[in-house]
């Protein structure tokens, strides 16, 4: 994927940069975003540090097994194929459940262990699974019940209510997660059908 | 009261999980290591991908590319009734998060978070996450370069997101 997107990303920038002469702005990005890179991965560090030894222990004593169960009815819903895979259910459950309590930090080192485990199934190693496609796919989208960031920021700015955009918030990324796991089957069933006929 | 309960969920999550391990006799602190120590090794699985992708949309936030798109874009949002000045922050934030941070700011500040263009710019603010960056950390972690239709799935949906976002403002808050 990454071979197409960044040359696009790329040649589109020098393009645009031509045209609205803007080149001296896009020269000071080329070094800055080496910069920004190296920031963000500091970030992720200890991200995935932290959040990795976490893990470890919410494993090692059965947290992961408890939320893993009671959750278990719908992550089996939508990923029916490896119901028997409890593993790599566990995972994906744990990223579900930050992810929907707003713990976006920990979400995604849950999630890239959930992505391990699911290689660990994978018949080719180099070609994204079906489920790999779906849960990846739900990480695109907002999963959180209450957008804790927005509103924070919105109360900042002075707003009488904070949360009045909720019920929107929520009811816009229910469609949009429900779009996205609909069009990941779709596209799974599409491109299955194909590899068999 | 949502501020509040949001700063104690982090630190109930720490502590429940820390004293549950105590509980079941873990070895708290060498399994955190242990953890902590493949943490590291996911980062520099990560580090070729994440500089890549950083350093093209660095390149591509400068470039005016965003200008351009919004202006190509500005007529079908007319048509379908969402403001105009929040196709740029739709645009930019599958790619960045930190870009469609900045331009939900700017909206706040200018137009005031009650507005009805603050208003649906929160909502497209709490309603996405910045795809690009989710599917490449992601896939990159374990070393898929086939993604198959991964990136398509993510974008329409928040493609979605921006069709939605104005119809259910007005539906829930007028």
């Amino acid at each position: 994927m990454m071979n197409y997107v960044f040359p696009v990303l790329v040649v589109l920038s020098f393009i645009s940069a031509a045209a609205t002469g803007s080149m001296s702005e896009l020269s000071a990005a080329v070094i800055e975003g080496g910069t920004n890179a190296v920031e963000l991965l500091i970030r992720l560090v200890s991200m995935l540090c932290l959040w990795g030894g976490i893990m470890e222990i919410a494993d090692r004593s059965g947290v992961t097994k408890g939320i893993s169960k009671l959750l278990s009815p719908l992550i089996k819903l939508i990923f029916p194929r490896i119901r028997r895979e409890k593993d790599a259910l566990e995972a994906i459950t744990m990223n579900i459940t930050a992810n929907v309590l707003g713990l976006g930090n920990a979400a995604t080192p849950l999630g890239l262990e959930a992505m391990r485990r699911l290689q660990n199934i994978n018949s080719d190693t180099s070609r994204a699974s079906d489920e790999m496609v779906v849960f990846v796919v739900m990480n695109t989208a907002a999963m959180h019940i209450i957008p804790t960031t927005v509103a924070t920021l919105r109360g900042q700015y002075g707003s009488v209510s904070p949360m009045s955009i909720l019920p929107a918030s929520f009811l816009t990324s229910f469609c949009a997660l429900f779009v996205a796991v609909l069009s990941a089957k779709l596209g799974n069933r599409f491109k299955r059908g194909k590899h068999h006929g | 009261m949502v501020d509040t309960l949001s700063y104690w969920v982090l630190p109930v999550t720490v502590t429940v999980t820390v004293l549950f391990g105590l509980y079941k006799r873990v070895k708290v602190f060498d399994c955190f290591m242990e953890g902590a120590k493949k943490g590291l090794h996911t980062v520099y699985e990560l580090l070729p991908s994440i500089t890549g992708l950083v350093v093209a949309v660095t390149m591509l936030k400068a470039s005016g590319a965003l200008t351009i798109f919004s202006e190509v874009f500005a007529p079908l949002a007319d048509k379908l009734n969402i403001p105009s000045e929040v196709i740029p922050m739709a645009l930019i934030s599958p790619v960045s998060g930190g870009g469609s941070m900045t331009f939900f700011e700017q909206v706040l500040k200018e137009h005031g978070p009650d507005s009805f263009l603050g208003q649906v710019a929160s909502v497209l603010m709490g309603s996405t996450d910045t795809t690009l960056y989710a599917v490449t950390v992601y896939y990159s972690a374990i070393g898929i370069r086939n993604t198959r239709h991964t990136l398509y799935a993510g974008l329409l949906a928040d493609f979605t997101t921006f069709l939605l976002a104005s119809f259910f403002v007005r539906m829930t808050l007028y």
